[in-house]
């Protein structure tokens, strides 16, 4: 089968299934954030990085495999 | 069989004149669009308009009990009060206390029932209809009968803690006791929702093919190495879809917790739902609650998309 130009232009590093697994490691990094006991300084940061991880997985989820 | 052309005569003969003159200079596409509008208009009215207004009410200072007030943008501000604030830090403590128990204890007592509901006994399908009827019961009927359940006088859970342990009945209170509350919220969600953790590992269970057993059985595999090798490892998605599934669930957990205890002793089970409420219907703080709603929704929507994520593994599989 042969790629497509679109396939052959897009680069490797922003491959669907890694990114998606980026993002679901800063949803859960981040939602860990939120309700460990340990530091309100993470606490502060949890939503951030969740919202990141999540506004990641939305774009991401439309990459080519 | 009817004849179809038939029938769909009678229906066009049956279509008032003006509708059919309206209908009949309309694409499929276009009448496609009429159907589907009235759900989409819904949609919009009750989903999307509330959330784009909470999103909107979080950046102000709107109060509902004062409308007349003016309303001013603060920005971030509520953003930053939540993320800072030592009261709503100890609300996400109580949940994730809460969502952390409940979900190991139902994950090891569901899969244990349905590892052992998998065995095809005497009885096995009365058993499994008994089992259920926790998770059919409404939340507000569960906890008021737990609530019963709890008294430290009358309480049957009570007198069967010390029937085995020897402590008198009336010495413990679980639903007025600091240390103790907590717990009593987990062994009701435990006993509630177990049932459906077991469905869930069930499906997973009866999902194995029985040649791989078998296989493993000719092999001389011990019954112990078929599961850690075989049985886990095929039931793990399932196991992993129930506990996600709990994990979204038990994070909005209000109603079951607000009749039991309503966030007490103190607020040592005030989750981040009873927070929220607390906040949006008590302090009459909307801004602030529709900050705060903000941000469980987006919690919950990046915990939804692991999810789904996982389903779609199993889904492959």
């Amino acid at each position: 089968m042969t790629k497509t130009s679109r396939q052959r232009r897009w680069p490797g590093w922003a491959r669907r299934g890694l990114m998606e697994n980026v993002a679901i490691a800063l949803i859960l990094i981040g939602v860990f954030m939120l309700v460990q006991p340990f530091s309100i300084t993470l606490y502060g940061w949890s939503f951030i990085t969740v919202l990141v991880g999540v506004v990641m997985f939305t774009v991401v989820s439309k990459f080519p495999e | 069989m009817p004849d179809i052309e038939a029938i769909a005569d009678r229906a066009a003969s049956a279509t008032p004149h003006g509708v059919a003159k309206v209908v009949r200079g309309l694409s499929d596409r276009s009448i496609a669009w009429l159907f589907v509008a009235p759900t989409m208009v819904l949609l919009l009215a009750i989903n999307i308009f509330p959330l784009i207004w909470t999103v909107y009410l979080s950046f102000t200072n709107f109060a509902s009990n004062r409308p007349n007030r003016p309303v001013v943008n603060v920005g971030l501000k509520w953003y930053q009060d939540i993320l800072s604030s030592p009261e709503i830090w100890a609300a996400m403590q109580a949940t994730a206390h809460f969502v952390f128990w409940t979900i190991l204890f139902q994950t090891l007592i569901g899969f244990s029932l349905a590892y052992l509901i998998d065995r095809k006994f005497r009885g096995h399908a009365f058993w499994t209809t008994i089992i259920l009827i926790p998770m059919m019961l409404s939340p507000a009927v569960v906890g008021n009968f737990w609530k019963f359940l709890y008294q430290p006088q009358i309480g049957l859970f009570n007198y069967v803690v010390s029937f085995f342990t020897g402590i008198p009945p009336s010495s413990f209170e679980m639903l007025g006791s600091v240390t103790l509350a907590p717990w009593a919220i987990v062994i009701v969600d435990t006993w509630m929702w177990t049932p459906y953790v077991m469905l869930i590992c069930l499906a997973g269970l009866r999902s194995i093919p029985d040649y791989i057993l078998e296989a493993a059985e000719v092999d001389r595999a011990s019954r112990w190495q078929q599961f850690w090798s075989i049985t886990l490892p095929m039931a793990l998605p399932f196991i992993m879809l129930a506990v996600l599934f709990r994990g979204i669930e038990n994070f909005k957990m209000f109603d079951m917790v607000m009749l039991l205890t309503g966030g007490g002793p103190g607020s040592t089970t005030e989750l981040a739902s009873i927070a929220l409420k607390r906040q949006a219907f008590e302090a009459y703080r909307t801004g602030y609650s529709s900050a705060f709603a903000i941000i469980l929704f987006v919690v919950v929507f990046g915990l939804a998309n692991v999810y789904v994520k996982a389903l779609n593994k199993v889904k492959q599989r």
